[in-house]
Order: structure tokens, then C-alpha cells, then sequence
């Protein structure tokens, strides 16, 4: 006798399933998210291969010019191609939007732990500090630091680390505080486990994966100030192609040839784009809570 | 009620102490001498010793923190290394032009953004709404100053609408406000959007509230149930995000006083920095911290005043 044996169901496929990318990518937002910074990648990884010339390289004769076959996108002041420099400057701006970020997640961790851990009166000391630092527009309070420590590349970095670093000391805080409530907190303790063992291998770990979510939306706004910075001439210094060093120098002939302006805005725009929908989808599928932590 | 103002009024005159004695010390944290590095390749012996007098810097850290903040108190940021000015009278000058860019700006945001927001959350979902998403996150994420750069181009060098560059006179309203409108526009986009998210978020939760269907079971029509009855609640998160909105407007007028060659506190703040002006950027930096706690003290109470939750919740 034989029994038929009915073939096992298909497991089902729900909405949240697959992995992280390809449900990011299944949100038309994010697919732009993962198409805009792959695409920069690819530009970080490969600008020598991918840039059509130098980005110092001067052609005096050809300067100012409009888009054209031998100069995609223009050229600037000096005869130099917009592109090529376009393409180089996304190292520049993830030479400091990436530091700057991560030491502001450092710095913001460090001092939520401290709040949020300790409580009471550090917790307070704490709370007044942080508000005192954001009682400065961002802005502001990198151009304050900037005045005293100088423009350069590494400075700007500093100086965003320290603005945005309240903002994560917040966030870190209140995870902390969350965290902190749970049983096998309590049941380490009990056990005789020391505050750094608990931090380190308790608390650090659960609250590491939302601060990182943050890391990626803040990225744009770390890319947007360094571009405005050095478009003031108080962040990355010539000749270094740093977009919004390109953006300074197209200023300053906006009248004759707008093109450096026209195409570092929509290169600027179309990135911080890319970055947020980035962000907000992975954050869509990580940990809704915190829609609006960074804002 | 009373005990809360005065809990948040001594918070706010606290941090203001903090941000003083913050600014005082900040002078400290260069490596190396602070008045070499404040007068660059301008130091000579003379002059060094000249600031060194005026800054306090002879003084021990103690005491120049607590002359800093004491001639704070009293109205006196010191003087501008270059022309010998009083600080105040620089600031004096500046303020009114940049309250009067931020103030516009925040104005532009409330009178676009909410609208916005309302239309997307009446229509949850559908075209309208995506579109409204869209454009709120394209207008959030496009810093300040490339929408300056665009209108400036678009329409003071292409169409010549409006003036490029100046500030114009209070005492010529009209050409004031033709030299303002650029650059509060290019201040403003990044709010409305902000606006038109937050007012969306909170008006979506008011519409399934019971007392709007209520409303519409009494066969109210949807214009009244949603301006007269839903808005009213539905913008109370707003207001409490007016304060910080007009501080983060007052930081974003630098990169617009630039663009425009507009005379304001982040136009002067910059300047200052190019020629090292420490007095200046100081005492700049504190006038707009300062508002910016006040700012938000006033949206703060403002909040706690116009949501009758947050009042029943405290007296009981």
C-alpha cells in the first residue's frame, strides 16, 4: 500500500521576509538610496579609473567653458574639468562626513552611557551640558570652534563630531535607560557581574544596531555642512577638490559660467537624498521607534 | 503651572551661565598661545599685549570666566580688534536685518508647510500624498544654501525679479522686502517641508480621533471638521518646534547673508573669522545662543499653555 504523501507547503513569503537589502531595496526610496551611495562607492573606489581627467589638471585656454564633448560637465576658473573634480570630491566629503559621524556616535556614546547608566546627579550634570551645547544652531557651533582652531580638513571633521555629538548622547541616554530595566540586567548583577562587564557586553551590544540606523541618516546632514563650511572658506581649503570648495570658486563666477554651481547643487542634493531614503528605509526595517530621533 | 515656570526659567538662566562660561573658555582650547592664534600673522608684541589686556587673558582662567560672564551680564562684549567699536554696536546694527530674515522665514514655513501637511494627511496615501512626501524630504534634505545659489541664479541673474545682492532699508519698506524675499524663500524651503511632515504625522493621528468621526457622523463639512477641529489639535507638536525652528533658522542665515551680501549677525560672524576677530565672533555667537534659549523658552511655555493635557496632567 502506498500513501501519498502531500507535497509540504511552500513557506510563505510575507512582506517583511528576505534579507535586509533586498527588503530595503523593495521600497522604491530606499532602491534610490542603494543605487545613489553603491553609485559613490563605486566613484570613492574607482575615481582615477572613472574621472576622464586630473582634477588639478589646468587648461587655462579652455576656462569657463559650458558642457561640452571633451568637458562633460564644464570646466571651472582655472580651465580644470568640473566632472573629474565633481567625482574626486566624493572622497573628500566622505573623508570627513565619515570620521566626523563616527566620532560623533563615539563621543555621544560615551556620554549617554555615562547619563544614563550612572542616573542621578551625573545624569543631570549631563542633561545641562548637552543642552548648553545645543543651545548653539550646529552651524554656529562649528563655525565658533572653527575661528579658534583654523579651516582645514581634519578641524571640520572635529568640529562636526562635537556638534552632532549631543544629539547621539540623547538617544544613547534614553536606550540605556530602556536597556538598563531589563531582567537579565538586574539577574548579571545579582550575580556579581562589575558595571564595565554589564556596559560592555550587556548594554553596548542592544543599543549599538539603533545608534548605527542614526549613523546613516546623519551622514547627509555631516556631507551638507562640510559643503557649506568650505563654501564659506572655513572648512576644506583649495585647491582640494571638496564640493564645497567647487561650489565657492563657481560663486564667485555665477554670473559668466553658473555651471559649477548648477551641477555641485544637484550632485549635493541628489546625495543627501540618496543618504536619507537610505536611512530612513533601513531604519523602516530595523527599528521604526526612532523616526524623528535625529530632527 | 507656577512651579514648572519657574523650574524652566531658572533651567534657561542656567544654561545661558553655562554658555558664557562655554564661550569664555573656548579661547583656551587652541593649542598653543590664544592670542598668536587669534591674531595670526597680524601679531606683533604691542599688539599681543594690547589684546591680552582686553580679553583678560593676563588673569587667571577663573577670574577671566567670571569677568567674561559679569561683563556679559552688563551689556559689554568687549571691543572689535579693528576698528575698536564697542561689540554691542556691531550686533546692534545686524540683529534687527537677521531677526527679520528668520522671522520671515519661519513665517513662509507656517504659511506653506501647514497647508501641505494637511493635504497629504486628508488624503492618506493616495497621489497627492506620495508627491507631498516626496518633495517635503527633497525640500528637508537641499541645504540652505544651494536653494540660495538656485534662486539667486534662477531669479536674480535669469529673470532679474528681485535684487542679488544688499539688504536694503527699513526705512524703504518695499525695496526691504524685495531684498528679503530670496533669500527667506531660500531659508524657509527645508521648513515647510519639515513642517508639512510633522503637521501630516499628527494630523493622521487626529483624524481617527473619535470626536472627529463624531464630526462627521453630525454631517459637518470636512473643511470645518479638519481647519476648525482637527488642526487646532493636530498643531500643538508644531508650535513646540518653533523655538528650536527659529534658533536653526538664525545659524542657516549665515550661508544666506553670504550668498545675498545681506548685513546680518552670520554675515558678521563670518567675517570676523576671516579676519580673526575673536570679540566679535563671541560676542555674536552669544546673542544668537541666547536667542535661541529664549526662542525656545517661549515655545516651550507656549506648548504647555495651548495643550490643556499637559495643564490637567500637572494639577492633578
Amino acid at each position: 500500500m502506498t500513501v501519498s504523501v502531500p507535497p509540504l507547503p511552500r513557506r510563505a513569503r510575507l512582506p517583511g521576509r528576505g534579507s535586509l537589502p533586498v527588503r530595503v531595496a523593495r521600497n522604491p526610496a530606499g532602491l534610490f538610496g542603494i543605487f545613489v551611495v553603491t553609485g559613490l562607492l563605486v566613484l570613492v573606489a574607482f575615481a582615477p579609473q572613472i574621472a576622464p581627467y586630473d582634477p588639478a589638471h589646468q587648461d587655462i585656454v579652455n576656462r569657463l567653458q559650458g558642457p561640452s564633448a571633451n568637458h562633460l560637465l564644464g570646466t571651472d576658473q582655472l580651465g580644470r574639468d568640473l566632472l573629474s573634480r565633481l567625482i574626486f570630491g566624493v572622497r573628500i566629503e566622505l573623508q570627513v562626513a565619515v570620521p566626523a559621524t563616527l566620532g560623533a556616535l563615539a563621543l555621544g556614546l560615551l556620554l549617554g552611557l555615562a547619563a544614563g547608566y550612572l542616573g542621578g546627579r551625573a545624569d543631570n550634570a549631563l542633561i545641562v551640558v548637552m543642552d548648553a551645547i545645543q543651545a548653539f544652531p550646529a552651524v554656529i557651533l562649528a563655525l565658533t570652534i572653527l575661528a579658534l582652531l583654523g579651516p582645514s580638513l581634519r578641524n571640520v571633521a572635529i568640529v562636526l563630531a562635537v556638534a552632532f555629538a549631543p544629539a547621539y548622547a540623547r538617544v544613547a541616554r534614553a536606550l540605556v535607560l530602556a536597556v538598563k530595566q531589563n531582567p537579565y540586567i538586574e539577574a548579571e548583577r545579582s550575580l556579581g557581574a562589575s558595571s564595565p562587564r554589564i556596559v560592555l557586553a550587556h548594554i553596548v551590544p542592544n543599543i549599538l544596531p539603533p545608534l548605527l540606523t542614526l549613523v546613516a541618516m546623519n551622514l547627509p546632514s555631516a556631507i551638507g555642512a562640510e559643503a557649506g563650511l568650505s563654501f564659506l572658506g572655513l572648512g576644506v581649503q583649495p585647491p582640494t577638490p571638496s564640493w564645497g570648495v567647487i561650489l565657492a570658486d563657481g560663486f564667485e563666477h555665477v554670473r559668466d559660467a553658473p555651471w559649477a554651481v548648477i551641477w555641485t547643487g544637484l550632485t549635493l542634493m541628489a546625495t543627501t537624498l540618496g543618504f536619507t531614503f537610505l536611512g530612513e528605509a533601513l531604519r523602516d526595517q530595523l527599528d521604526p521607534r526612532l523616526a524623528g530621533a535625529l530632527h | 503651572m507656577l512651579q514648572y515656570l519657574i523650574k524652566r526659567i531658572g533651567m534657561a538662566f542656567l544654561v545661558a551661565v553655562l554658555l558664557m562660561v562655554f564661550l569664555a573658555l573656548l579661547v583656551h582650547a587652541v593649542p598653543g598661545d590664544p592670542v598668536n592664534a587669534i591674531l595670526g600673522q597680524r601679531s606683533t608684541p604691542e599688539l599681543v599685549r594690547t589684546v591680552r589686556e582686553q580679553m583678560g587673558l593676563d588673569k587667571t582662567v577663573p577670574a577671566q570666566v567670571a569677568q567674561f560672564v559679569g561683563h556679559a551680564f552688563q551689556g559689554d562684549l568687549g571691543h572689535d580688534f579693528v576698528s575698536n567699536l564697542p561689540v554691542t554696536n556691531l550686533i546692534r546694527n545686524a540683529l534687527p536685518h537677521t531677526i527679520a530674515l528668520a522671522v520671515s522665514s519661519l513665517a513662509l514655513a507656517i504659511l506653506f508647510g501647514i497647508p501641505l501637511g494637511v493635504l497629504a494627511a486628508t488624503r492618506p496615501n493616495g497621489i497627492l500624498d506620495r508627491l507631498t512626501g516626496v518633495v517635503s524630504i527633497s525640500l528637508i534634505t537641499t541645504p540652505s544654501y544651494i536653494a540660495g545659489l538656485y534662486l539667486l541664479l534662477l531669479f536674480s541673474l535669469t529673470v532679474e525679479l528681485f535684487p542679488a545682492v544688499g539688504t536694503g532699508s527699513f526705512s524703504h519698506p518695499i525695496g526691504y522686502l524685495q531684498h528679503l524675499v530670496l533669500p527667506a524663500v531660500a531659508l524657509a524651503l527645508g521648513w515647510i517641508g519639515y513642517f508639512a511632515r510633522l503637521v501630516r504625522t499628527s494630523m493622521l493621528e487626529i483624524l481617527n480621533a473619535n470626536y472627529i468621526r463624531t464630526a462627521y457622523a453630525y454631517g459637518l463639512r470636512e473643511s470645518v471638521i479638519v481647519y476648525r477641529h482637527a488642526l487646532k489639535n493636530a498643531i500643538i507638536p508644531t508650535v513646540a518646534v518653533l523655538g528650536v525652528g527659529l534658533g536653526e533658522l538664525m545659524g542657516g542665515a549665515v550661508f544666506v547673508e553670504v550668498i545675498f551680501s545681506r548685513v546680518g549677525l552670520g554675515s558678521l560672524i563670518v567675517e570676523s573669522i576671516e579676519t580673526r576677530n575673536y570679540p566679535v565672533v563671541q560676542g555674536c555667537v552669544l546673542t544668537v545662543a541666547l536667542l535661541f534659549v529664549l526662542a525656545n523658552l517661549l515655545a516651550d511655555l507656549s506648548y504647555r499653555f495651548l495643550d490643556p493635557r499637559i495643564r490637567v496632567e500637572e494639577s492633578t
